[in-house]
C-alpha cells in the first residue's frame, strides 16, 4: 500500500545534522568561532591585517547573545505565532542571576573595601536579603540562570495560555510584565543594585575577568551556546512537534478538534524561549560588564522582535542574520550619526514589513524570493532584447 | 454494657462483613452488578452515540439554543437543516467543547459527559469536527496536514520524537487515495482550491478515527461532481461512523437521504422545529412557513 504515495516524505528525516551543506555550515562556524577568532585576537600581531582587536570581539560576543535571542523570539513568534514583546525581562533574569555571582566574586576589592557588594554597603546593610543566600556558589546560579526566566515563563505562559489570552491581548501584557519586572527591579530595597544594576566585575570562579584570554574564553563559549541552540531550534522545528507549533500558528481550533492541547505545546515553547534568552543575558552580563534594569524596557524587548523580523521569521538563520545586521548597523550609527539611529531602526522595520515579509533571508531564499525573481526579470529582459 | 459484650459485638461484625466480602468475590461484586464500562471509553449499548437534553445557550439574553433535546443514534446519518440563525453551529460547539451551555446535558455514548471535558478531549474521545470555513494548516503540505491528524499519542515529548510507522503511512496513502489529494500530497494545503480543502479537512477527520463526526456545510464552495462524490463518502461511511451533517444545499441532502428511512431534523429558534424523512418533513406546514416556503 505503500507505492500508493510518490514520496514518502515522513519516512526517517534528514541525515544527522541536516544533510551535507548543514553539517558543512556548521562546521564551518564551529571553526570560525573556537579556531579563526580566537587566532585572529590573541596570536596574529596587532600591526597585521587579519588581526581582529578587542574591541570586534565584544562587538561580535555581544551580538552573539542577541542572537541567541532573536533565535527564541523566533521559535515563539515565527513559528509558534504568538508575539512576546516582553522577552527582554528573560533576558535580564538570567543576567542578573549571572551578575549577583559576579557582584560577589569582587569580595572586598569594591570601592569600600568590605566584603559585600558596594551598593549594599552604600544602602547600609549588614547581611545579605534572602535571595543572595546562594549567590556565592556558581553552580548555584547558573541554576537560577535557567530557573528564574524559566519558572517566571512557565507561571505567567500558564495562566496567559490557559484564559487562552492571544494576540495583540498576549503581546501588551507581555510588555506589562516586564515594564512591572523593571520598576521592581528599580527600587533600591529590591536588592538588586536599584537603577545602577551590578557593575564593576573583577573575576569569575576566581579568575580575572578583563584578561583577553577571558573574554576570547566567553567569546568562544557564548559562539558554541548559539550554534547548539541553533541545532535545538533546527531539531525541533524538522520534528513533528515543530509542524504542531506552526499549526497551532496557522490555525489553532484545527489542532485543539484534532485532539492535541494547545495549552501544552504553548507552554513548553514559550518557557524554552524564555530560558534561551535567560542563558543569552548571562553570557551578556560578563562580556559587556554591566547589568542594569534598561536591559527590562519595553524598547529593549521590542528590539529583540524587530532583530528576528528583519532577518526573516520563521527560518532559523534569519533571527541570526537579523541580530547581526541590525546590531552592526546600530553600533556603526551611533557612532557616525547618532540621532539618526532610531529613524533608521524605525524605517527598517517598517520597510521589512511592508516589503519583505519573509525579511533579509526571503530576499536570498527560494524561488519566490526578491532575488530570484529581479534574476527571472533581468533574463527574460536579456532574452527579449535578443 | 460490658466490653466483653462489645467486644462479642466487633466480633461478630467483623464476621458479618468478611463473610459479605466472600460472598461479593464469588459474585463479581458491587463492581460488576453496575456492568458499567471503563471510564473514557465509548458505551453504545443502548444504541445512542449522542444524546443531548435541555441544552440551552444564551448570548446576552438571546437564546442561541432553547432546551434542545436530539439523540443520535449509533451508526446513523442524520441531516439537520434550518434557517440561519437557528443555532446550528451552536449546537456543534456545545458537542465540542467550544462553547458552554447554561444549562442542560450532553452525553456521548451513555457514559461520557461532554460537558466535563475540554476540546481536545472531546476529540480524543472520538468526536470529529468540520467547520464551516475549511479548516486547515495552510504552511503545512497536504501530507504533513494528514501526519498531524493521525491518531497517535498527544504529548509534547512523543511529538518531539515521534517517527512515522510504516502502517501509518499506509494509513495516510489510503486517506489520499480516498480524498482524491494524492498528486497534491506534497503541495502546500493553503495552495489548494476551495473544494480541495474541504477534502483535506474531511481527511483529516477520519484518519483521526472518530466515532461521531460533524460536518458543517461540508459541501459549501464545491463543484457538482465533488459534492456527489461526497454524498457518496458519507454514505459509504454510514454504519461505522455515526454522521450528522448541517447543510443548506437541498439537493445534497436529497442525495444523503434518498433511498431510506433516513432521519432529517429542521432546527429552529434554538429548538426542534421537526424530525422525521425528508418528504414529510418537506410537507410539515410550519416547516414550510419557516423555511423552505420562503
Amino acid at each position: 500500500m505503500s507505492a500508493v504515495l510518490p514520496l514518502p516524505a515522513g519516512a526517517p528525516r534528514g541525515p544527522f545534522l541536516g544533510g551535507m551543506r548543514g553539517r558543512v555550515g556548521v562546521t564551518v562556524a564551529l571553526a570560525v568561532v573556537a579556531v579563526v577568532v580566537p587566532v585572529a585576537n590573541l596570536l596574529v600581531p596587532a600591526g597585521s591585517v587579519f588581526h581582529l582587536s578587542d574591541y570586534a570581539v565584544q562587538l561580535v560576543g555581544k551580538i552573539m547573545c542577541y542572537a541567541i535571542c532573536a533565535l527564541a523570539m523566533d521559535l515563539i513568534w515565527g513559528y509558534t505565532g504568538i508575539l512576546s514583546l516582553g522577552h527582554g525581562v528573560f533576558f535580564a533574569l538570567g543576567g542578573y542571576a549571572m551578575g549577583m555571582y559576579l557582584m560577589r566574586q569582587i569580595g572586598a576589592d569594591g570601592q569600600y573595601r568590605l566584603p559585600m557588594p558596594d551598593f549594599m554597603v552604600f544602602l547600609n546593610w549588614k547581611e545579605f536579603p534572602w535571595h543572595w543566600a546562594l549567590s556565592d556558589s556558581f553552580v548555584a546560579q547558573m541554576a537560577l540562570v535557567v530557573l528564574a526566566p524559566g519558572l517566571l515563563a512557565f507561571v505567567f505562559g500558564y495562566f496567559a495560555f490557559r484564559s487562552r489570552i492571544k494576540g495583540v491581548y498576549f503581546s501588551i501584557i507581555t510588555q506589562a510584565m516586564t515594564y512591572a519586572t523593571m520598576l521592581l527591579f528599580f527600587r533600591n530595597e529590591t536588592g538588586f543594585g536599584g537603577n545602577n544594576g551590578f557593575t564593576d566585575f573583577k573575576r569569575i570562579l576566581g579568575v580575572p575577568i578583563a584578561t583577553p584570554t577571558m573574554r576570547m574564553l566567553l567569546f568562544v563559549v557564548t559562539g558554541c551556546t548559539l550554534i547548539a541552540f541553533f541545532l535545538l531550534a533546527r531539531a525541533i522545528v524538522e520534528s513533528k512537534l515543530g509542524r504542531i507549533l506552526m499549526a497551532i500558528r496557522d490555525a489553532e481550533s484545527r489542532v485543539m478538534f484534532t485532539g492535541y492541547d494547545p495549552l501544552r505545546y504553548k507552554l513548553a515553547i514559550w518557557t524554552l524561549s524564555a530560558v534561551m534568552c535567560g542563558i543569552a543575558g548571562a553570557l551578556y552580563v560578563p562580556q559587556v560588564g554591566i547589568i542594569n534594569p534598561s536591559e527590562m524596557t519595553p524598547a529593549a524587548s521590542i528590539e529583540i522582535a524587530i532583530w528576528t523580523a528583519v532577518g526573516g521569521r520563521a527560518t532559523l538563520v534569519g533571527p541570526i542574520v537579523g541580530a547581526f545586521f541590525v546590531n552592526g548597523a546600530k553600533s556603526w550609527f551611533t557612532q557616525a550619526l547618532p540621532e539618526a539611529w532610531l529613524y533608521v531602526l524605525g524605517a527598517m522595520f517598517i520597510a521589512v514589513t511592508l516589503f519583505l515579509p519573509q525579511g533579509i533571508v526571503g530576499l536570498v531564499r527560494g524561488s519566490d524570493g526578491v532575488l530570484a525573481r529581479l534574476l527571472r526579470a533581468t533574463r527574460r529582459e536579456a532574452g527579449s532584447a535578443r | 454494657m460490658t466490653p466483653d459484650l462489645m467486644r462479642a459485638g466487633a466480633d461478630a461484625r467483623r464476621a458479618a462483613a468478611e463473610r459479605a466480602a466472600a460472598a461479593a468475590g464469588r459474585s463479581g461484586g458491587r463492581q460488576a452488578s453496575w456492568s458499567r464500562v471503563a471510564t473514557g471509553e465509548l458505551d453504545l449499548a443502548h444504541g445512542t452515540i449522542l444524546y443531548l437534553d435541555d441544552i440551552t445557550v444564551s448570548f446576552d439574553g438571546f437564546k442561541a439554543l432553547d432546551r434542545l433535546t436530539l439523540a443520535i443514534g449509533a451508526g446513523e446519518l442524520r441531516c439537520i437543516i434550518g434557517p440561519n440563525g437557528a443555532g446550528k453551529t451552536t449546537m456543534m460547539d456545545v458537542i465540542t467543547g467550544k462553547t458552554r451551555p447554561d444549562a442542560g446535558r450532553a452525553f456521548f455514548g451513555s457514559t461520557i459527559d461532554l460537558l466535563r471535558l475540554r476540546e481536545n478531549e472531546i476529540a480524543e474521545a472520538g468526536i470529529g469536527r468540520k467547520f464551516q470555513k475549511p479548516t486547515v494548516f495552510e504552511h503545512l503540505t497536504v501530507f504533513e496536514n494528514l501526519e498531524l491528524a493521525l491518531k497517535s499519542e498527544r504529548s509534547v515529548r512523543a511529538s518531539l520524537f515521534f517517527r512515522l510507522a510504516p502502517e501509518q503511512l499506509d494509513r495516510i496513502g489510503e486517506t489520499l487515495a480516498l480524498i482524491h489529494l494524492k498528486e497534491q500530497a506534497q503541495k502546500k494545503a493553503g495552495l489548494l482550491s476551495h473544494g480541495q480543502k474541504q477534502w483535506l479537512e474531511i481527511g483529516m477527520l477520519l484518519i483521526q478515527d472518530p466515532r461521531l463526526l460533524l460536518l458543517d456545510e461540508p459541501v459549501a464552495g464545491m463543484t457538482d461532481e465533488e459534492t456527489e462524490r461526497t454524498a457518496e463518502l458519507f454514505l459509504s461511511l454510514e454504519g461505522s461512523h455515526s454522521l450528522v451533517v448541517v447543510e443548506h444545499d437541498m439537493k445534497f441532502i436529497q442525495a444523503l437521504t434518498h433511498g431510506r428511512s433516513r432521519k432529517v431534523t429542521v432546527l429552529h429558534e434554538g429548538r426542534v422545529l421537526a424530525e422525521g424523512p425528508l418528504a414529510e418533513v418537506q410537507g410539515n406546514e410550519q416547516v414550510v412557513e419557516v423555511y423552505l416556503g420562503r
